[in-house]
């Protein structure tokens, strides 16, 4: 007997709060230009959310594209694989954005590109195939997160997953990477899609793009619309208001379906997986060819980068190598960042080497680059109003100033997702995020007492 | 690269509104208001405003100056407190008094509490108090509208529509909505400060929560009283309180929830206070009494994620 089907919906449902930033997307017509390889790379084995990896290579090995060098070390690990070809020259340790000091392999390129022998497109029977080639190819959260994606869709028989969402919202002001991947990699996004539903038994998958995107949401339609496949009538693609954080878990999740993911729970408890459209594209592609992850789209602007672009990069690649790609600094640069200008990392020089998870490079000239100053808060409540998770920062930075743990507790700190809106909104400046992360230390810090 | 980066947590980019900004919009929104207390009351209503405006940024100049703080006078507060303390102050005032008011409004009531964002009630209407208990005769002596035009150079007295009210007389509604009857400067021509409600809710710089409580309260009073509604919304110096006093950021609940309290709670104390009080007018002591419950309706009011942790545990 045939159960009833969840309907697709056919427009977004409201979300809370959120900002009105720029879209800046310069680079949305940009075809991604494939990098050629670089004289060296550097990979970190700390590239995702959790336990690092292992090096499982000593200096002076010669390495292959694709070959592992890094093994995973637990359940929540995704292993760490040769971006080019060439000679392991040090293995030695890097700070990354994080500030944390990592273990990282530096392979120096022969300049070959030489794919490794292991590479060969996995078998695919069941969800337990599935699960093991996703860890396999080494995918994470590709839209910034970097959460290792086989543990996200090793899903639970009883917690009952209905709802596949396809993040192509891009919702970060310049970052470009995620809208190319849906027009230049769209048969692999569908395969992906179908693929996932097919073995997770998942019901319908809706892909979430906001409409400051029209040649993705054109791309992904027709794409759905010649697809022979059974599972294509379960996927559509939602288009969604342009607003700051559309992107971010929770607010896709009640965007798309409706349902709000309640306080300290995960997105499974209200049946949903959500998944970038970069890893699912990956997912598509790994599955046909068996190539792992060891190459990023990265969108590179910014007032101070001579050429934007969107580019693929071996991943360890350092960003000056990336900016020298794109015609190098057209003027002084004054900061770098990681990521998009609401939640990316400045780093402080271009040595950084690009990871897994990085999805944007933006260098920001001297006058961008510095923030107008904190004045007193006049108490207008628009952190309150932008908050998408309905948190009252301003109470927040209160508890801060008081090192009130009851207080922050009852206002909810560690639910914050750091999305920046309210900072980004509040008229005297304040530095809202980096006030709540000092809070959420102060809260750990008291939970480990 | 030679030169060290700019380091610092997102975001990276911010809105270009600022706290300036958002004042200007206020002084704009007044701008009517002024226009109307000058057109009412001559030049004269200039003078006052200009005079009140000048004091109040001396006196928090010299203040910042003194606790070795910050000068912050660019932020413009202390131009929209003198202005409305400007408008909340019969025509004929001393000059003197005017200024002595704006210096309590800003010296006493907002910088010895912190500054802007940190005072506990409203400048503006906390001088207007310790005015009207100080110097009861000028602040209570009204002028008739245009009496500058008839050569006279004293304001001539006049009764307010609440006067004129309470004594059985009628004022004709086209009066109070256009501002020829007596009173303070900014309060008596309504169409000038629907005017500017009307610009700050277009800017998006208060929330339509407070104002319209406040005022729906008073004339659902009104209605139970027996009282003519349109009568108390025109007359006296709710429709500017309720607009730019009680929406004021600081000194009021910053949840909407919280909002709606505290409106209701102005109109319902204005009302009880005209109807049953002996003073000329209840908006002041409403909006100043409930500006000091502030802190326990946000208590009350403000949401709380800790429930489920707690029944956890």
């Amino acid at each position: 007997m045939e159960k009833s089907r969840l309907a697709l919906p056919e427009k977004p449902f409201r979300i809370h709060g959120g900002a009105n930033t720029p879209h800046r997307k310069n680079t949305r017509h940009s075809q991604s230009v494939v990098m050629p390889c670089p004289e060296q790379v550097v990979l970190p084995m700390s590239q995702h959310i959790g336990a690092p990896c292992k090096p499982c290579v000593k200096k002076g090995f010669t390495v292959a594209v694709g070959d592992v060098i890094g093994e995973s070390t637990g359940h929540i690990c995704a292993p760490i694989h040769a971006s080019i070809s060439g000679k392991v020259s040090k293995i030695t340790q890097v700070r990354l954005p994080n500030g944390h000091l990592y273990d990282a392999v530096v392979i120096e390129s022969d300049g070959e590109m030489r794919m490794s022998k292991s590479i060969k497109p996995p078998v695919i029977n069941s969800d337990t195939d599935l699960i093991k080639a996703v860890h396999d190819s080494g995918l994470v959260g590709l839209g910034g997160a970097g959460f290792p994606s086989h543990v996200k869709i090793d899903i639970h028989q009883e917690n009952h997953c209905d709802t596949l969402i396809v993040n192509c919202s891009e919702c970060e002001p310049y970052i470009t990477a995620d809208n190319r991947e849906a027009v230049e990699n769209t048969e692999d996004v569908l395969y992906g899609i179908i693929t996932l539903l097919r073995y997770l038994h998942v019901e319908r998958a809706i892909i979430g793009v906001e409409d400051n995107k029209p040649d993705a949401i054109r791309s992904l339609k027709a794409a759905i619309n010649n697809c022979k496949e059974k599972e294509a009538k379960n996927i559509c693609v939602l288009k969604l208001r342009s607003r700051y954080p559309q992107g971010a878990e929770k607010v896709l999740i009640k965007a798309c379906t409706g349902r709000t993911v309640p306080p300290h729970k995960l997105p499974v408890d209200v049946g949903c997986i959500v998944m970038n459209i970069t890893s699912v594209g990956f997912l598509g592609s790994y599955i046909k060819t068996g190539v792992p992850l060891i190459s990023k789209r990265v969108t590179v602007d910014g007032s101070a980068v001579n050429e934007a672009k969107n580019v693929i990069v071996p991943i360890g690649t350092s960003v000056r190598d990336i900016i020298d790609f794109c015609g190098g600094y057209k003027e002084t640069c004054g900061k770098l960042i990681i990521g998009g200008p609401m939640t990316g990392v400045s780093v402080p020089d271009d040595s950084c080497p690009i990871l897994k998870q990085n999805n944007a490079v933006l260098a920001l000239n001297k006058k961008d680059s510095l923030l107008p100053p904190a004045t007193d808060c006049i108490r207008c409540g628009r952190c309150i109003k932008s908050c998408p998770m309905k948190l009252a920062p301003v109470n927040i930075e209160t508890a801060v100033k008081m090192k009130d743990i009851d207080a922050l507790n009852k206002n909810g700190v560690t639910l914050c997702m750091e999305c920046g809106s309210c900072a980004y909104n509040c008229p005297a400046h304040r530095g809202l995020v980096q006030i709540i992360r000092m809070g959420k230390a102060m809260v750990h810090n008291a939970a480990k007492e | 690269m030679e030169e060290i980066l700019n380091i610092s947590v997102s975001p990276h980019i911010k809105t270009k509104t600022s706290t300036t900004r958002i004042m200007l919009d206020v002084i704009v929104a007044l701008v009517p208001a002024m226009t109307a207390a000058i057109i009412l009351f001559g030049i004269r209503a200039f003078i006052i405003i200009a005079d009140t405006v000048f004091a109040a940024v001396l006196s928090e100049y010299l203040c910042r100056r003194v606790m070795k703080r910050d000068n912050t006078i660019h932020d413009l507060s202390a131009v929209v407190t003198g202005i409305l303390l400007a408008l909340n102050l019969p025509v004929g005032i001393s000059p003197a008094i005017a200024a002595f008011g704006a210096v309590i409004a800003i010296a006493v009531v907002k910088q010895m509490f912190g500054g802007i964002g940190n005072n506990f009630v409203n400048p503006a209407l906390a001088a207007r108090i310790i005015l009207m208990s100080s110097f009861p005769k000028p602040m209570t002596t009204w002028a008739v509208p245009f009496y500058y035009k008839r050569g006279e150079v004293d304001a001539v007295t006049a009764a307010t529509p609440f006067v004129i009210h309470n004594s059985g007389g009628d004022v004709p509604l086209k009066d109070l909505f256009l501002g020829t009857t007596g009173g303070c400067m900014g309060e008596t021509c309504a169409l000038a400060l629907i005017i500017g409600f009307i610009y700050l809710l277009i800017r998006r710089i208060i929330s339509p929560v407070i104002p319209l409580t406040y005022i729906g309260t008073a004339a659902l009073m009104a209605f139970f009283w027996h009282e003519n509604i349109l009568f108390h919304i025109l007359s006296g110096g709710l429709l500017i309180s309720a607009i730019f006093m009680a929406s004021d950021y600081t000194t009021t609940p910053i949840n909407t929830k919280g909002k709606f309290i505290f409106g209701i709670g102005c109109g319902i104390l204005t009302f009880l206070i005209r109807y049953y009080g002996n003073l000329p007018e209840g908006v002041s002591f409403s909006v100043l009494i409930m500006n000091i419950l502030v802190p326990l309706i946000e208590r009350a009011t403000a949401p709380r994620f800790d429930k489920k942790e707690n029944s956890n545990a």
